[in-house]
Order: structure tokens, then C-alpha cells, then sequence
């Protein structure tokens, strides 16, 4: 590679204050990273295309009327990138507070939480009588819970069902505003609608609103404990694609199986069998 | 993809209106969707096929969103999505007439509530509507009947709302002399319905001079005249054309933006009904330019005239040889369509207009990238608002010398003003940039009955409330810009001493969450949280101290304005902020 070449593939941005090289196509999102800057991220998820749609990741850009979301904005030469600007933790802790304000965010992960706490957010500043989307958990089937009174409206099980992996298109966001929500078409159950049940939307979900029924269940009964359980990755045994499995076993039975996002073969996604096709192993255990 | 078809039948009359609109359905069977690419590319025919539907039964029932599902090719759940964003449809509800009435800003003050009263009682199916649109003769309504479509009613008296006629309605009056009249010297003055009449009145000598000037003459002329865009954000409009006709690739659009929806706004439904003509020559001229073969006109669903005045005028334009191939003999191509939204202030949103034409929920994308390179269908695209396309006939027809006579150095031209509330003669009115904002009172007749000036929202409900302290301000870009104001759509809304602003507030309030897209956080939420919080304002129930919930309402302004994806979350706050700091909240109920 010819030195022009290099100049021309890499872009020269600050964030910070500090000044450095990224490759071209990088967002800001990942400039940030890159300089281990720990930018809360909701809809963002690394296996898919920014969905651009919770505004946590909101940074300032020097010449930008408004704040600019870091995961879908392409790093541009000689930008100037602030994080920590009063404004930007403004609409960081806000749009936390809003959502905490609006959904069950209590099986969101550690994760959440600790950016909550750093961001100072109070979720419930806005008063007991708040709009909300509580609404009953979805129970149709062995298989998974929709418990959309946790969804954020991420768009991210709808992209994971339709283009971005599956391309099955059994969910969508319907509706408008504060009333807008993931559904199938006429709200139908999922056993009727084109839900293959391959689960790849649970895999996406960062706030435990698609959840595994086992996993449900336990978390219901109080039973659910990840510092009992143990991960084994393994192959799936079921076909020769070769998708790796993450086993979630608690007290010696599989409470839970997903592939690593990181894992090149599956990215995360996997069918109905490998995500499901377990309950034969701790058969009769019970007997 | 698998498609998987919805068990629901369609009936007769349903299966008719799709098939009416996209052809005879070959090979269907009611059980496997033969589609493949041809049937897939035309998803951009979801939107007018739901209106088929809706228009042929008065609602879009299981059966034919399952049968337009199959013909397009669009998953269910999909064509579910994009139905239920709409407002206008009435997805798995009965069909029959349904009355709509505007409960808006204006609406709201002269009659609305009387309106709404008789219906409750009366068993006919209505509703509560946005803005129709037709402030001028408040209250308003839309009406929707099977087999009709729609059509406006305006004004309304409370005893005849269950039997208005359903008929047209003139385009409006204009109170001016036509001779001080640049936009709006047609109306109410030449047979809109005629081609002959238009050209009778000079029309068509535009385009005739754009083509002896060619593209680059005509991007000069506007440039030259300093005419910039009339939709809000004021950017020159001939940076934009340059953009879209130097942009590569040998696809472009061009799209005239009559999804007019700001409160208080009703120039462009004016123009579109009362000089159709006028809108498809600018918009020719538009697409000779740029090198667009195609353009679109999109028409907000509330004004069902404008759409038929348009839709009309291209058919007889098409059949003089000044649109299709070979444009008036000049050797270019340009065709143009009209699309009807259903429901949806959001749309009238650059990028979310491109989507509803596609076929998608009218949700915006982030900008960059901006439509000059990446607009509708993902190719080069020139969006202008209707007054603009018009502004820019007058300075291809006058020359830009000309045209940058009038107005200020900054803001070249005239602006259309809708003047509508609590004033004598409410109504468009056509002055030229620095008029102040008195002069237009006046124009209008003044404050009704005699009485003071409470207020005036100037730029409808995305803009800002002024006082008497503005009335000797000039109505420019700039100087509105300074005044810490925005012209915005053009709407100036008046509200008399007596006026009780809490209610006013709180129904801007609840216009923008109800016509939030809901995709981004600070919007989805925030609205609903604003309106949340000036209702116990308004109650005297308030979270902590007033001040608690004035700071609390400024949290949520901030994150809307920085944080919103688009202008729709990022002028949210904006008319309600203005009314804080001029102290009009209304008193506590």
C-alpha cells in the first residue's frame, strides 16, 4: 500500500480533546471506543445496521445545530467530537429518565443500570401518573414471552426478524407516537402469524421484554440466578452449519442457549432447534 | 421470504378498487402470492392501495389488507405497520361515513366543542381531527363517505353538522387587489378546472422562457434572486437545484411538498386549488432543470380538492403534450403524479414524505445524508414546498432582477401570510418580505370586535407566540431569526385579550404527541411528558413547586430540541416555551 493509499482510507478526527486516526467508514460511536470512552447504546446493536432510534449515544459535533447520534453518524475528517459536554449528558440522562419513566427497565442488565447511575437519571421525577406502556406479558406458546411492558421500542427484534437477519417479517411496529408498538398484523398471536420461532429476536432484545419461557418463568418464581449458572459453548448438534451454542445451565439443566454475536458463522442468530431443541436433555431428570 | 397469506377474504368490492388501481391480479388464487421482483418493486403502490380500499368500503378491513398484501408482495405484518401509522385509516374498524372534526388551535375557539356536542348524540361515526387546514372559515370538517372519498365542510353551523352537503368547496377568498398580487393573482379570479383559462392569464410563457434559458440559465436566475425556501428552513433555493442537477446518476425525482399539515396553515391548499396549473408548470420547469424525468406531487389526505384540482390539471396537461415525453416540443421527458398522504403531520417531514411515498411508515432518517443524494427510492431528490415552486415561476417569468426588488436584501420576493383567529378578516394575504407584522393585522382588519391583541403564534404550532412588543417587527428571515421568532409555515394566528391560553397550550401540546412518528425516544416520550405536565399546570396540581414543573418542562424542551431526530421533536417545545416567557400560560383551572 502506497502512502496515499493509507492517507486516503484513514479519517483524522478529535474526540475529546484528542486527536486520532480511524479507519474510513468508522462512526463516531466507534471513535469513542476506540479511545475507551463508555457511551450508553440501546438500539445499537454491533451484528446489525444502527437503528438510530433511542438517542442515548447522542454526542456534541462542533458546527451541528443539534446533537448527533454516535452510533449511526459517519466519522467525517477534522469533526470535532465532545462527550461529555453539559448538553450531551443533558440528553443522555433525559432520554434514560424517559425511558425509565415509560417501560420496566428491572431485567435490563447491570449494564443499564450502572449507566443510569452514572448519568444521575431519575426515573421518576416525571410522577406516579406518568403514561406508561405497562401492559400484560404475551404468554402463547412453550417457547418465548413478549412482555412488552419492558420494550423500548428499539426497533431491533423487528430488524432482526425482517432484513437485517431472519427475513421472515412476522413483527412490526404498528401504530403512532406513544401508542406505537411491536405487533404482528392485526395483533394476532404468534403461533398465527409467520413467527418461525427462531427466536433471533430474543437474542437482540436489550431489555428482557423477548424472553426465553423458561427463562420467564423462573425470573416469575423467583428462581432465576445467573450467579448459579455456568456457560458452555458447544456446536449444535442438530445440522452441519456448525452455529456455536452458549449452554445457560443452572443447577445442571439448560435454562437458556445463544450464540455468541461475536461468533462469524451465526452472529447471534439461530433456528428453532438450536435455541429451543433442548428440553429432551434433562428429560425424566424430574422422575 | 416466505409470505405467509392472511386467512381473511377479500369482498368483491374490495378485491375491485385493488384491482382497479394496479391491474387484474393474474394467477392469484386466493393461497399463493405469484410476485416475485415486478410485484415487489411495487411497494411504492401500498399507500394508494389502502386508499382504494378505504375509499371503495370506508374502512381497510382483514380481507383487503390480506389481498393487497398478496398482489404487492409485502409481508401482513408489514402492510399492518404502515396502515395503523395513518391516522385517516380505519384498519379493521366498520366502514361507513365518518365525520372528522378539527378540534385545533383555531377550530377549537370558534365552534369546534358545539360541533363535537351534536355528534355525540346523533349515532353518526366522527372523530377528533388535527388542523384541516381551513382556518379561515373555522369550524371545520372532513367528511368521508364510501364511494365519495372525502370532502370539506367549512364553516359549520352545530345544527346542520349531521347533513352538511357534500360538495366542494370554493378555494378560499383573497381579500386583496389582484394588481398588488404576484401568487395569488389567480385565484378566486380564473377557472382553475381550465388549461385554456391559465394560459389565457399568461400561464405556460415560463416554461416556454426556462426552456429558451436552459438548466443552467434557470439555476443563474434563481440564484441570482436570492429566493429562498418558503417550507420553514429558508435555504436557497438555488443551491438546492444545483445540488439535485449536478448530483450523478441518470435517476433524480422532484417533489412538490403539499403535505401543508402546521396548525394554522393554509396557503398552499389556496394555490394547489385555486392554480393547479401553476404548481405542474413549476413543477416541469423544476424537473427540466435538475434533469428529473419524474416528480410527484404530494398532497396531505385532508385536502381532497386540491388533489382532485391536481390530479385533473395533469391529465390535461398530459394531453397538450406539456407533460409525458417530449415536453411542449422541447425535447426532455417529464412525468408527474400525484400521492395523497392519509393522516400524518409527520410526512409533510422531508425524508418521512420520501418513505410514505415508498411505501413505509412515514418515520424520518437521520440526516446526512440529505435528499440531494440520497432521497426518495435512494436517489437525487429536490424537494420544494408548493408557495416556494410558485415563488420560483415568478422569478424564471420576471427575471430575478426583478424579483429581488421586492422584499429585503436577505429575503427577496413575496410571502403568503395565513392570517386566521381572532381578526376581522382572516384569510391569505400576499406582502412583500419586511412587512411588519401590524401591517398584516391590519390588513386582516384587525383584532375581532374591537378588543386588544392577546397573541400571536406566528409559524403555527412549531413556531413561536409574540405580543404587541413584535407588531413593529418586519417579517424576514433574518429579522424573525433575531427576534429569537420564526416565519415557519407563514401561519399567524391571533388570539384576542379574553383569550385563556391554558387550553391553547395544552391542545399544541397534545398535537404533537399524538402526531409524533415514535421512533426516537426524546419525541415518542417527551411530547407525551410535556403534555403531561402542563395539564397539571393546569389543574394546580403541579409535582413539587410551579417552578419545579416550569424546570421540568425545560429538561424536556432541551432534549427534544438537541436529541429529536427531526424538526417535528425539535420544535416541539417551541410555541410552548415562547408562552412561558411571555407569561401566557393561563390561569390554573
Amino acid at each position: 500500500m502506497t502512502l496515499t493509499e493509507r492517507e486516503m482510507s484513514t479519517i483524522t478526527a478529535q474526540v475529546n480533546g484528542e486527536t486520532m486516526e480511524v479507519p474510513e467508514g468508522s462512526t463516531i460511536l466507534d471513535a469513542c471506543r476506540e479511545v475507551g470512552l463508555d457511551l450508553p447504546t440501546l438500539c445499537y446493536g454491533p451484528t446489525m445496521t444502527a437503528a438510530n432510534a433511542c438517542r442515548v449515544c447522542v454526542v456534541e459535533l462542533e458546527g451541528s445545530r443539534t446533537l448527533v447520534p454516535s452510533c449511526s453518524r459517519a466519522l467525517e475528517d477534522g469533526m470535532v467530537i465532545r462527550t461529555g459536554t453539559e448538553r450531551a449528558q443533558h440528553s443522555r440522562r433525559l432520554v434514560l429518565e424517559l425511558l425509565g419513566s415509560a417501560s420496566e427497565l428491572d431485567r435490563s442488565g447491570d449494564q443499564l443500570d450502572s449507566w443510569m447511575r452514572a448519568a444521575r437519571a431519575e426515573s421518576d421525577r416525571f410522577g406516579p401518573n406518568a403514561a406508561t406502556v405497562a401492559t400484560p406479558p404475551k404468554i402463547e406458546d412453550d417457547l418465548y414471552v413478549r412482555d412488552y411492558g419492558r420494550c423500548i421500542l428499539c426497533y431491533r427484534c423487528v430488524d432482526a426478524c425482517g432484513v437485517e437477519h431472519q427475513n421472515t417479517f412476522a413483527i412490526t411496529v404498528a401504530g403512532r407516537g406513544f401508542d406505537a408498538h411491536i405487533a404482528t398484523e392485526f395483533d394476532v398471536a404468534l403461533p398465527d402469524s409467520a413467527c418461525v420461532y427462531c427466536g433471533n429476536c430474543i437474542a437482540v432484545c436489550p431489555t428482557g421484554a423477548l424472553v426465553g419461557r423458561v427463562e420467564f418463568d423462573m425470573r416469575e418464581d423467583d428462581t432465576w440466578d445467573e450467579s448459579r449458572q455456568e456457560v458452555t459453548r458447544t456446536v449444535c448438534f442438530y445440522c452441519g452449519v456448525g452455529c456455536n451454542l452458549d449452554l445457560h445451565t443452572q443447577d445442571g439443566r439448560i435454562v437458556s442457549v445463544t450464540s455468541p454475536h461475536d461468533h462469524d458463522v451465526t452472529l447471534g442468530n439461530l433456528c428453532i432447534k438450536g435455541r429451543f431443541g433442548w428440553s429432551f436433555v434433562s428429560s425424566g431428570k424430574d422422575d | 421470504m416466505d409470505l405467509r397469506a392472511l386467512l381473511d377474504r377479500p369482498t368483491d368490492t374490495e378485491r375491485e378498487a385493488v384491482d382497479h388501481l394496479l391491474g387484474p391480479a393474474e394467477g392469484f388464487n386466493g393461497r399463493v402470492a405469484y410476485g416475485g421482483h415486478e410485484a415487489r418493486a411495487q411497494r411504492q403502490m401500498l399507500l394508494p392501495a389502502l386508499h382504494a380500499c378505504q375509499d371503495a368500503t370506508g374502512s381497510v378491513s382483514r380481507g383487503a389488507l390480506g389481498y393487497i398484501s398478496e398482489r404487492l408482495t409485502i409481508p401482513p405484518a408489514e402492510v399492518y405497520g404502515v396502515a395503523t401509522f395513518y391516522s385517516l385509516f380505519k384498519v379493521d374498524q366498520p366502514g361507513g361515513t365518518t365525520i372528522h372534526v378539527c378540534d385545533d388551535i383555531v377550530c377549537s375557539q370558534y365552534g369546534a366543542e358545539g360541533l363535537m356536542q351534536t355528534l355525540e348524540g346523533s349515532g353518526l361515526s366522527w372523530e377528533a381531527s388535527p388542523c384541516l387546514g381551513q382556518c379561515e372559515r373555522a369550524p371545520a370538517v372532513m367528511f368521508h363517505q364510501p364511494g365519495q372519498g372525502y370532502g370539506n365542510a367549512a364553516p359549520v353551523d352545530p345544527d346542520t353538522v349531521g347533513n352538511v352537503i357534500f360538495d366542494e368547496l370554493p378555494p378560499g377568498v383573497v381579500h386583496q387587489d389582484p394588481s398588488q398580487l404576484r401568487l395569488l393573482r389567480r385565484i378566486g379570479r380564473i377557472d382553475p378546472t381550465s388549461l385554456e383559462a391559465y394560459r389565457e392569464s399568461g400561464g405556460y410563457q415560463t416554461l416556454t422562457r426556462a426552456i429558451k434559458l436552459g438548466p443552467e440559465g434557470v439555476i443563474a436566475a434563481l440564484n441570482e434572486s436570492g429566493l429562498k425556501g418558503r417550507g420553514g428552513a429558508a435555504f436557497p433555493i438555488g443551491v438546492k437545484w444545483r445540488g439535485v442537477a449536478d448530483a450523478p446518476g441518470p435517476v433524480k425525482y422532484v417533489i412538490a411538498n403539499g403535505d401543508e399539515s402546521e396548525p394554522g396553515t393554509f396557503k398552499d391548499r389556496l394555490l394547489m386549488e385555486g392554480d393547479p396549473f401553476a404548481v405542474i408548470e413549476a413543477m416541469t420547469i423544476f424537473g427540466f432543470a435538475t434533469g428529473s424525468i419524474r416528480g410527484y406531487i404530494y398532497v396531505r389526505g385532508e385536502y381532497p380538492t386540491a388533489e382532485k384540482r391536481l390530479r385533473d390539471a395533469i391529465v390535461m396537461a398530459a394531453k397538450s403534450g406539456l407533460l409525458g415525453t417530449d415536453v411542449a416540443g422541447a425535447g426532455f421527458d417529464f412525468d408527474l403524479e400525484v400521492r395523497r398522504g392519509a393522516g400524518a403531520y409527520i410526512c409533510g417531514e422531508e425524508t418521512a414524505l420520501f418513505a410514505s411515498i415508498e411505501g413505509y411508515r412515514g418515520e424520518p432518517r437521520q440526516k446526512p445524508p440529505f435528499p440531494i443524494v440520497h432521497g426518495v427510492f435512494g436517489k437525487p431528490t429536490g424537494i420544494n414546498n408548493i408557495e416556494t415552486l410558485l415563488a420560483a415561476l415568478e422569478v424564471i417569468s420576471n427575471g430575478p432582477g426583478q424579483f429581488a426588488r421586492t422584499g429585503t436584501e436577505q429575503s427577496t420576493g413575496t410571502k403568503l401570510f395565513c392570517v386566521s383567529g381572532a381578526v376581522e378578516k382572516p384569510g391569505v394575504f400576499e406582502v412583500p418580505f419586511g412587512t411588519t407584522l401590524g401591517e398584516i393585522l391590519a390588513l386582516a382588519g384587525g383584532v375581532g370586535g374591537g378588543r386588544g391583541l392577546g397573541a400571536i403564534l406566528l409559524g403555527g404550532a412549531a413556531g413561536v407566540f409574540v405580543d404587541s412588543s413584535s407588531l413593529e417587527m418586519p417579517l424576514t428571515f433574518e429579522d424573525t431569526r433575531e427576534a429569537g421568532a420564526t416565519l415557519g409555515s407563514g401561519a399567524v394566528i391571533v388570539f384576542d385579550e379574553n383569550c385563556d391560553f391554558g387550553p391553547v397550550l395544552r391542545r399544541i401540546a397534545r398535537f404533537f404527541s399524538e402526531e409524533s412518528c415514535g421512533q426516537c425516544v426524546p419525541c415518542r416520550i417527551g411530547t407525551v411528558r410535556q403534555s403531561e405536565s402542563l395539564a397539571r399546570l393546569g389543574a394546580g396540581e403541579t409535582l413539587g413547586t410551579v417552578a419545579d414543573e416550569l424546570d421540568r418542562l425545560d429538561d424536556l424542551a432541551r432534549v427534544m430540541t438537541d436529541a429529536s431526530i427531526c424538526g417535528l421533536g425539535q420544535t416541539a417545545s417551541s410555541a410552548i416555551q415562547s408562552a412561558i416567557r411571555l407569561q401566557l400560560r393561563g390561569a390554573p383551572a
